[in-house]
C-alpha cells in the first residue's frame, strides 16, 4: 500500500509521513487476515481493540451479577423480617416460603451470595474487566505498536477467561448452589467437600474457574509485559511512557509473579479434596468422625493465598491509578505532578506489595514477633501512596481544570483512595486488629480503598477512552448524574459501616441485628445502608443504558483528538483497523506531559522537540 | 526517515518471542517456588515422616543433564551447518527427554514400593506432586522437540534467522526444565 498525500495534509499526517517508522506492516497483508469476517471479527478476533472491548462488555456483565448479589444480601441485612417470597422466581428454592406467606432467604444461599460477589467483583470483574480491558487497548495504542507482543496467546487469555466465566456461572445453578465459604476458600471449610452444601461440587467448579482464570491472568501479563518492553515505537523510552503503561506493565508483573502461586495453592487444595492427601487438614472431628488425615495445617493455604491475594489489590488499584493520572492530567491541562515520582512510588508499591501478605493473617495464630515485620512494610506502603495522592492533588491545583464524567470519577477516586487509605493505618497494626478484624470496619476499609476507588478509575477511563473504542461520545449529562449520584452513594454505603465495625459487629452474618442485643441499635443504619445500596445499583443500571445507548447514538466522534492529550492513541484514525496506524507507525520525539509548554496548550508526542528545547524524557 | 537525527534510537533486539518465554519461565519459577515453600512452611509444623529419596531421582538427573549437552550440541551442529550431527543429536535428546519421563515413573513406583505413598504423609505427597508438575512440564517440552524434529525431517534443512529463532525458544525452555529439575532435586535431598 503506497501513502498517498492528500491535497489537505494535516501537520499529523506529514510528521508521520516524514519522521514516522515505516514497518513495512502494510505490505503483507492482502486483505486483513485478522478481520475478515463476522466471526473473526467480533468473535475469534486477535485485535487488541476488540479483545479490549470483549473483556469490557464481559466485564460489565459480571459487574451486574456481582452487584445485584450484593442488593440481595442488603436486602436481608437491612430488612431481616421483610418478605422476599417476590424473590422466588429468580432464586427458586433459595427462598423459603412459610405458612403465613412470608418469604426467607435461606441461610446457605446468603454465605454463598457474599462468597461469589466477592469472587466475582475481585477477579471478574476488576482484574480481568480492568486490567484486561485497559491493558488490551492503552498498551499497543499508547506505545505505537501494531498489536500485542503475540495477538493469539492475548486471543487465549480471553477466551480463558470466558471459560473461567462459563465455569462459574454454571456453578450458580447447581442444586447444592455455588461455593459458599468466602472468597478466600480457606480450608478446611473449602478441602472438605461434607462441610457445607457449597463446598461440594460448587468448590470443584470454583477451582476449576479460579484456575482458568489464573492462565488467562498469566497470558494477558506476559503479553502486556512482552508488549511494553519490546514493541515501544522508535523514541519511545521508558521515561516517556504515559502513567497508564507504567501502572499497567507494573500491574502485569504482579500478575505474573503472584498468579502462578495461587494456583500452587489451588492445586494443593484439590489434591486434599480429592485424592486424600493432608496438605491442609489435620485431625479434626467431622460430624462425630475424626478425619483420616495427619497434621495438615489450614494456614499454609492462608500463606499461599495472600501471598497472591496482596499482589492482586494492588493488580486491582495500580491500572486504576494510572488511569486516573493521565485522566487528572489532560483535564487539568498540566503536566502530571512528579512524574519520575509517579514512577517510582508505583514501583515501591509493586514491591512492598509482596512483602507485606501475613497482614491478612494477624489474628491466625501468627508469631506476633513475625507480625511486626508485616506491621512495619505494611505502614510504609502509606509513604509511597501518599506521594501519588500529594502529586494528584497537585496535578490539579492551580489548574483550569475541565469538569466532565472521566475528571470528575478522577477526583473521586483520589476522595476515594484518601478516606480508605487511612483506615488501611488502623488495620495495619496488628494490635488494633484484634478489635477489628472480620467487622465491618475492614469491610468499609477494603470496599472504599479498593472496590469504590478501582471502579471510579474504571468508570474514568470508560469515559475517557469510549470514543476511543466506539467512536462516538457517551452523554455527559447521565455521566453527571451517575457520577454525583455514585460519589454521595458510596459514602452513604461504606462509611456507617466504620461505626458498626467499630462496634465489633461481624461480617457475613446472616442476621445480626435480630440476633445480637448488642447490636441492636444499628437496626435503622443498616436499614439506610441498604436503602443507599439500592439506589447505587439503580444508578449503575443508568451507566450501562448510557454505555449501551451510546454505543449506537451517542454522539459522534469528528475530530481525532477530542480531549486534546499528547499520547499516541489519539493519532489513529477514528474507525483504526488492524496494525492502528493506516501508513507509518509515529515515531515520539518528547514525554507524553507536554500541556501548558512554551505558551502552547498542548504538545502531542510526535512533534518534533524545536531548537534548544529540552525534553522531560531524558 | 532519513532526517530523524536529534535521538539515538536504540531498539531492543530481543526477539519478543523470546522475552515471552523468559517471562513465562519466570512465573513457572514462582510456581515451583511456592511448591517449594509451602514444603518447608508445612515441614516445620511437624508430623514429618522422613525418607530417603529414590536412587532412580539421581540417576533421572543424570539423563536429563545428558539430553541438555546433546540438545545444546545439535543446536551448534545446526548453526554451524552439519546436518547429520543436528538431526541425530535432536533424536538423542528426545529419546533423552522420553527416559526421563519414564524413568521418573519408576522413580515414584520406588517411593510407593518404600512406603512412601501419595497419601500416608505431606513430605511424600509433596515430592509426588512437585516431581509431577515437573514431569508435565517435560512433557511440553517433548512436545516442543517433537516440533523440532517435523522441522528437522520434513522441511529442507535451512538455518534462516526465522528458524535458528524457533529452534533456541525450544533450547532455552530444555535447559530451564533441566535445571529446574537440578534445583528441585537437590532441593528433595537436603529437605526431606
Amino acid at each position: 500500500m503506497t501513502h498517498t498525500i492528500n491535497a489537505v495534509e494535516t501537520l499529523e499526517d506529514q510528521l508521520t509521513r516524514e519522521y514516522g517508522f515505516n514497518d513495512h506492516f502494510h505490505e503483507h497483508h492482502h486483505g486483513d487476515k485478522f478481520q475478515s469476517n463476522f466471526l473473526t471479527h467480533y468473535v475469534f478476533t486477535m485485535d487488541h481493540k476488540m479483545i479490549a472491548r470483549q473483556f469490557l462488555m464481559t466485564g460489565i456483565f459480571w459487574a451486574f451479577i456481582g452487584a445485584a448479589m450484593s442488593i440481595i444480601f442488603r436486602l436481608q441485612l437491612g430488612f431481616p423480617e421483610a418478605d422476599m417470597a417476590w424473590l422466588k422466581p429468580l432464586l427458586g428454592k433459595w427462598i423459603t416460603v412459610n405458612e403465613a406467606g412470608i418469604g426467607r432467604l435461606d441461610p446457605e444461599f446468603y454465605y454463598a451470595l457474599v462468597t461469589m460477589h466477592g469472587t466475582i467483583i475481585v477477579f471478574f470483574v476488576l482484574t480481568a474487566g480492568l486490567s484486561g480491558t485497559f491493558s488490551n487497548l492503552l498498551i499497543p495504542l499508547q506505545i505505537g505498536a501494531r498489536d500485542m507482543a503475540s495477538p493469539l496467546l492475548n486471543a487465549f487469555s480471553y477466551w480463558a477467561f470466558f471459560l473461567a466465566g462459563v465455569v462459574m456461572f454454571f456453578s450458580l445453578f447447581l442444586s447444592t448452589g455455588p461455593f459458599s465459604g468466602g472468597w478466600t476458600a480457606y480450608p478446611p471449610l473449602s478441602a472438605l467437600p461434607q462441610a457445607s452444601d457449597g463446598s461440594a461440587t460448587g468448590m470443584t467448579l470454583w477451582i476449576v474457574a479460579m484456575s482458568l482464570f489464573v492462565v488467562s491472568a498469566l497470558l494477558g501479563g506476559i503479553n502486556y509485559i512482552t508488549t511494553v518492553l519490546n514493541m515501544r515505537t522508535k523514541g519511545m523510552n521508558l521515561w516517556r511512557m504515559p502513567m497508564t503503561i507504567w501502572a499497567f506493565f507494573v500491574t502485569a508483573i504482579l500478575g505474573v509473579l503472584s498468579f502462578p502461586v495461587l494456583f500452587s495453592g489451588l492445586l494443593l487444595l484439590m489434591l486434599d479434596r480429592s485424592l486424600g492427601t493432608s496438605f491442609y487438614l489435620n485431625e479434626i472431628v467431622v460430624g462425630g468422625q475424626v478425619l483420616d488425615r495427619v497434621g495438615g495445617s489450614p494456614i499454609l493455604f492462608q500463606h499461599l493465598f495472600w501471598f497472591l491475594g496482596h499482589p492482586e489489590v494492588y493488580i486491582i488499584i495500580l491500572p486504576a491509578m494510572g488511569i486516573v493520572s493521565e485522566v487528572l492530567s489532560v483535564n487539568a491541562r498540566k503536566p502530571i505532578f512528579g512524574y519520575r515520582a509517579m514512577v517510582f512510588s508505583i514501583l515501591a508499591i509493586g514491591f512492598l506489595s509482596f512483602i507485606v501478605w501475613a497482614h491478612h493473617m494477624f489474628m491466625s495464630g501468627l508469631n506476633p514477633f513475625i507480625s511486626n515485620f508485616f506491621v512495619v512494610f505494611t505502614l510504609i506502603i502509606a509513604v509511597p501512596s501518599a506521594v501519588k495522592v500529594f502529586n494528584w492533588i497537585s496535578t490539579i491545583y492551580g489548574s483550569n481544570f475541565r469538569f466532565n464524567s472521566a475528571s470528575l470519577f478522577s477526583v473521586g477516586f483520589v476522595s476515594m483512595f484518601i478516606s480508605g487509605g487511612l483506615t488501611g493505618i488502623f488495620l495495619g497494626n496488628s494490635a488494633i486488629d484484634i478489635q477489628l478484624h472480620d467487622t465491618y470496619f475492614v469491610i468499609a476499609h477494603f470496599h472504599i480503598v479498593m472496590g469504590i476507588a478501582a471502579f471510579f478509575g474504571m468508570f474514568a477511563g470508560v469515559y475517557h477512552w469510549f470514543p476511543k473504542m466506539f467512536g462516538r461520545f457517551m452523554n455527559e449529562t447521565l455521566g453527571k448524574i451517575h457520577f454525583w449520584g455514585t460519589m454521595i452513594g458510596a459514602y452513604a454505603i461504606f462509611w456507617p459501616m466504620h461505626y458498626t465495625g467499630m462496634a465489633g459487629v461481624p461480617r457475613r452474618y446472616y442476621d445480626m441485628g435480630a440476633s445480637f442485643d448488642a447490636f441492636k441499635h444499628f437496626t435503622d443504619l443498616n436499614k439506610f445502608i441498604t436503602v443507599a445500596a439500592i439506589v447505587v445499583f439503580f444508578l449503575q443500571i443508568l451507566f450501562i443504558i448510557n454505555f449501551f445507548y451510546s454505543i449506537f447514538s451517542g454522539k459522534k466522534m469528528t475530530t481525532k483528538n477530542p480531549w486534546g492529550a499528547t499520547t499516541l492513541e489519539w493519532t489513529t484514525p477514528i474507525e483504526a483497523g488492524h496494525g492502528n496506524w493506516p501508513g507509518n507507525i509515529p515515531t515520539v520525539q518528547r514525554w507524553a506531559y507536554d500541556y501548558g509548554k512554551g505558551g502552547e496548550d498542548f504538545i502531542p508526542q510526535y512533534i518534533p522537540l524545536k531548537n534548544g528545547e529540552n525534553d522531560h524524557g531524558h | 526517515m532519513s532526517t530523524i537525527t536529534k535521538t539515538d534510537y536504540n531498539r531492543s533486539k530481543i526477539h519478543p518471542l523470546k522475552l515471552t518465554l523468559w517471562v513465562g519461565i519466570g512465573s513457572i519459577i514462582m510456581m515451583f517456588a511456592a511448591f517449594t515453600s509451602a514444603f518447608i512452611v508445612r515441614r516445620s509444623a511437624g508430623n514429618w515422616y522422613e525418607f530417603e529419596l529414590p536412587s532412580l531421582f539421581f540417576f533421572n538427573t543424570l539423563v536429563i543433564i545428558l539430553s541438555s549437552v546433546t540438545l545444546h550440541y545439535s543446536f551448534q551442529a545446526f548453526k554451524t551447518g552439519n546436518e547429520k550431527r543436528y538431526k541425530a543429536l535432536l533424536i538423542a535428546t528426545f529419546v533423552l527427554g522420553i527416559a526421563f519421563v519414564v524413568l521418573q515413573y519408576m522413580a515414584w513406583e520406588q517411593m510407593t514400593a518404600m512406603g512412601a505413598t501419595f497419601t500416608v504423609n505431606p513430605s511424600s505427597s509433596f515430592v509426588y506432586l512437585i516431581s509431577g508438575v515437573h514431569a508435565a512440564h517435560v512433557l511440553g517440552g517433548i512436545a516442543t522437540l517433537v516440533t523440532a524434529m517435523i522441522h528437522a525431517f520434513l522441511l529442507p534443512y535451512k538455518p534462516t534467522p526465522r528458524r535458528t529463532q524457533r529452534f533456541e525458544l525450544v533450547v532455552q525452555y530444555w535447559h530451564f526444565v533441566d535445571v529446574l529439575w537440578l534445583y528441585l532435586v537437590i532441593f528433595f535431598a537436603l529437605n526431606l
